[in-house]
């Protein structure tokens, strides 16, 4: 009798303990869910929509529009179909030099898979990094050498590697030179940080608008320095060198105070004691920024260019502005290109593009933040 | 944590759970827009059409009960200040008159297309009516993205669709119905410097070889006195501007020499794009050469420039729709003034044999509208800026925008809007060709109105004009990929065979993908053929 009762009261209150317990479990997931969900939405839900859409052909139907899947027929174009040269380039026959470059990058990276085979720390995620940094830069470095010269033509993935990295060098050197520059007791100096600082607040549109105007041999503001040296009828834009030449001109003079600001701070927050210590024992100022300076700013330097290189392959306000993409189509970035598709409503090829300039983006971020990775391991 | 915290811990859990039901559930309760489109579509055939037009002859100062007080209207264009200058300027006065309040926005002429189809086909609809090409009518129409406004054409009597130019009535209809308004037309022309060409004992160029060999012997000389050497040619060549254009108005003669109907386009057999042939690669050709005689940033001008270039006489030729003959009258900008001279395109005395591909002679057989051996065949590139309506919005908006097109293109607005060289707008109006008087009172001379509207004439009554693309995908066909190809051969990357064949082979592309059978269908019928 006794047991019975005991069993119909506890019967509720186990019943409640569970439900509660439950809740106690679950409340902590649910009330961060919504945030979850929408990150989700936010990050992830764009990727697998758009790489959905990049397998897909986008027509105006009545009423609207209707994706129709077609696989990788967008991306086969991309390689072998209809806009091949647009995004490989045109591949000009092999020469010695071809071969010469071809084989040194080769060479380099059995020498770099010997070393790591031979370090005794191979893993099956490291031989998969490395199969894959070894066939990009390997494709990469065949794509470049064939369409460089020799009648080749870039495309618009060469072209975007162009400006990532030769702008990049400049913006980084003349950067720090210019912060080395400004960080020593010079009379005016805090007025030139600020000088140096106004061309990352101009908008990208209207930077090119302005080196539109500057490198205009006719009507631009130095047209009589063009006249004096003879170049009244010369233009930038009507050689692909040149064009390029102008938009990395615009690009650099943008970008560097960016690398400058950061690296006036990298260089004010070194500890001034070693330098004195250096200075006291002889050393002279390239052994100094040599020894010590430069170790200091290196990490600092190294998520710099990774912070830019991110930035710099999304380039596109500058060739549309200041060439149109032209001559022919010698300027067209990689997200240029994805616009012009974009623009003609040939959305599955915008997003092929772009998840071509994702990848890419991608690659050689890996690597820089490996590297960044070992020279930290090895400053440690 | 006690059983109250317990309790309220899981009625927030509900509270959640029925947040996110509610929220997920939302869209479901508002009804589909294809819901609406037949409600409305019915409503438009049910519109006091008339009434709209009615309303812009009403007196300013009738104040209360406007037909359209309280709406407002977004109408999307492309950027000023020509083409939407005048909307903008008329927009008050449209205003005063209907009690409509008229939002004229702009985005740049390469994003146009996009920005309309992106704005309906997803929903969106932020724009009431769009002033766009009427070319691409045949994209929007079939998607029944745009109203059928031949119930509000054939109510409307101030808008005199009888005196709009057969072709330009023709050019904004499909299917037999009307789905622009033109505001505009266009025509391709040749310019000249009479003073520059009878100074140096040269005639007016009549075919594209003549046009290369004045503009040769023009390079180099000072054409407006101000001691620097001048061009022989300005014509654009920058990407994504008119280049696209500028090389049909040079193919077409050598390409199509049978009347109107033959198309210069495509093959009307197979669908095969007439591209990769003697005649168009020798339209390649002589469009390039023209950079020779040209300004050295030609490549990356747009006709802005080059127009620009020619009214401060720089310029011995050009090309160029109707505006240059108004803004050569412009007192204040113009430096050409009555030596601007007016012709129909340049032809050809050789046209394509379209079974070998070769160009062959003219004759009675080959060219049978040759006028003194030589083929033209005028292009009535883009066609004009027409107003077509959004059909997914509300009835009221659709009747005020179509009003306001209504408006716009009347010939008390229009017959002074054409005159003028910043409106973009060029003659569309039979009556506007007839009557002079306007032309006259805005500053022509009797010879430059002549001159200006005798090349518009000549052309748009050619039996053999060519009528630009209007087939489905025209957009790709030739702002995407001949853009690209066309700039990458003045760019020097291609050859003339190598262009030819890139360009034949992606257009080959283009017509599978979008169906043979299909675009055929619709090419012929855009041609008058069965």
């Amino acid at each position: 009798m006794d047991t019975t009762t005991t069993h119909e009261e506890q019967q509720p209150i186990q019943l409640h303990t569970i439900i509660s317990g439950a809740a106690d479990r679950l409340a902590g997931s649910v009330f961060i869910l919504p945030a979850v969900l929408a990150l989700l939405f936010l990050s992830l839900f764009p990727l697998i929509a758009s790489l959905y859409v990049s397998l897909a052909k986008f027509d105006i139907a009545p009423g609207g529009f209707k994706l129709t899947f077609v696989g990788f027929r967008n991306y086969q174009k991309l390689f072998t179909g209809s806009e091949g040269t647009h995004f490989l380039g045109k591949f000009a026959p092999s020469t010695f030099l071809t071969w010469l470059v071809f084989g040194a990058v080769v060479i380099a990276l059995a020498v770099f898979w010997a070393r790591y085979l031979s370090s005794g720390k191979v893993s099956l995620g490291g031989v998969i990094g490395r199969v894959l940094l070894a066939f990009g830069l390997g494709s990469l470095t065949w794509m470049l050498v064939h369409t460089l010269w020799n009648g080749g033509r870039l495309g618009t993935a060469s072209i975007t590697l162009v400006y990532v990295f030769v702008g990049i060098f400049f913006q980084y050197i003349l950067g720090l030179s210019l912060a080395m520059l400004t960080v020593q007791r010079l009379p005016g100096r805090r007025f030139f940080r600020v000088i140096f600082l106004l061309p990352m607040m101009i908008t990208p549109v209207g930077v090119a608008y302005m080196f539109r105007m500057l490198t205009d041999t006719s009507k631009g503001p130095f047209t009589p320095i063009w006249q004096v040296l003879g170049l009244i009828n010369f233009s930038w834009v009507n050689n692909a060198w040149g064009a390029r030449t102008a938009i990395l001109i615009g690009d650099i003079w943008q970008w560097t105070p960016f690398m400058f600001i950061v690296l006036v701070a990298a260089l004010e927050s070194q500890p001034v004691e070693p330098v004195e210590a250096a200075t006291v024992d002889g050393a002279n100022s390239w052994q100094i920024f040599r020894y010590i300076t430069w170790p200091a700013i290196l990490p600092v330097s190294m998520t710099l260019v990774l912070i830019r290189l991110i930035e710099a392959f999304k380039i596109v306000d500058l060739p549309n502005v200041m060439t149109n993409g032209g001559p022919g189509t010698a300027t067209q970035s990689l997200t240029y290109h994805a616009y012009i598709n974009w623009r003609a409503l040939n959305i599955g090829g915008s997003a092929a593009v772009a998840y071509m300039l994702l990848i890419l983006v991608t690659f050689f971020s890996m690597i820089f933040v490996n590297l960044i990775r070992q020279r930290t391991v090895e400053t440690l | 944590m006690n059983s109250k915290q317990k309790l309220i811990k899981l009625l927030s859990l509900i509270i959640i759970f029925g947040v996110l039901i509610t929220a997920c559930g939302a869209p479901a309760t508002q009804p589909p827009a294809a819901t609406e489109a037949p409600a409305t579509e019915a409503a438009a055939t049910e519109a006091p059409a008339t009434e709209a037009p009615a309303a812009t002859e009403a007196p300013a100062t009738e104040a209360p009960g406007k037909m359209f007080d309280g709406v407002t209207i977004d109408i999307l264009t492309f950027v000023g200040p020509q083409v939407a200058e005048p909307l903008q300027r008329r927009g008050p006065d449209f205003t005063a008159l209907t009690g409509a309040k008229v939002n004229i926005i702009t985005v740049p002429n390469s994003e146009l297309y996009q920005k309309i189809l992106t704005d309906a086909t997803s929903g969106t609809n932020a724009y009431d009516g769009y002033l766009f090409a009427p070319a691409w009518i045949v994209d929007f129409a079939p998607a029944g993205l745009i109203e059928d406004l031949t119930p509000y054409v054939q109510k409307d009597t101030a808008l005199e669709w009888d005196d709009v130019a057969p072709f330009f009535r023709d050019f904004n209809s499909y299917g037999g119905k009307v789905y622009s308004i033109p505001l505009d037309g266009d025509m391709h022309m040749v310019y000249y410097r009479i003073d520059s060409l009878q100074e140096a004992g040269l005639e007016p160029p009549k075919t594209w070889d003549d046009y290369l060999a004045v503009a040769k012997a023009l390079n180099g000389k000072d054409l407006n006195g101000d001691g620097e050497p001048d061009y022989g040619s300005c014509i654009s060549k920058a990407p994504a501007q008119q280049s696209y254009w500028w090389i049909w108005s040079i193919a077409a003669p050598y390409i199509q020499s049978q009347g109107s109907s033959q198309g210069p386009f495509f093959n009307t057999k197979d669908m095969t794009p007439l591209v990769n042939n003697d005649g168009f690669k020798r339209a390649l050709e002589v469009y390039k050469e023209t950079g020779l005689y040209g300004p050295p940033d030609e490549t990356n001008q747009g006709v802005g420039d080059t127009r620009g270039l020619f009214m401060a006489g720089r310029c011995a030729l050009t090309m160029d729709w109707g505006d240059i003959g108004t803004l050569a009258i412009d007192k204040e900008n113009s430096k050409v003034i009555d030596k601007t001279g007016a012709i129909e395109n340049p032809g050809s005395t050789e046209v394509l044999d379209w079974d070998t591909g070769k160009l062959v002679p003219c004759d009675a057989t080959t060219c049978p509208y040759a006028v003194d051996g030589v083929n033209h065949a005028p292009f009535a590139s883009f066609g004009g800026w027409a107003g077509a309506v959004n059909a997914a919005v509300e009835q009221k908006q659709k009747d005020a925008a179509y009003a306001f097109f209504s408006y716009m293109a009347q010939p008390a607005q229009s017959n002074a809007d054409v005159t003028v060289g910043t409106t973009g707008y060029n003659p569309f109006r039979i009556s506007q060709f007839t009557n002079k008087q306007a032309w006259l009172d805005a500053g022509f001379s009797q010879a430059a109105a002549d001159s200006y509207l005798g090349g518009i004439e000549a052309s748009l009554n050619s039996p053999n004009m060519a009528a630009d693309l209007r087939i489905p995908k025209n957009h790709e066909y030739i702002q995407v990929e001949l853009d690209r190809i066309l700039s990458e051969y003045i760019a020097g990357d291609l050859t003339t065979d190598e262009a030819a064949q890139q360009l034949y082979d992606s257009w080959e592309t283009i017509t599978e993908e979008a169906g043979r059978d299909a675009q055929l269908t619709f090419y012929k019928g855009t041609l008058g053929q069965k």
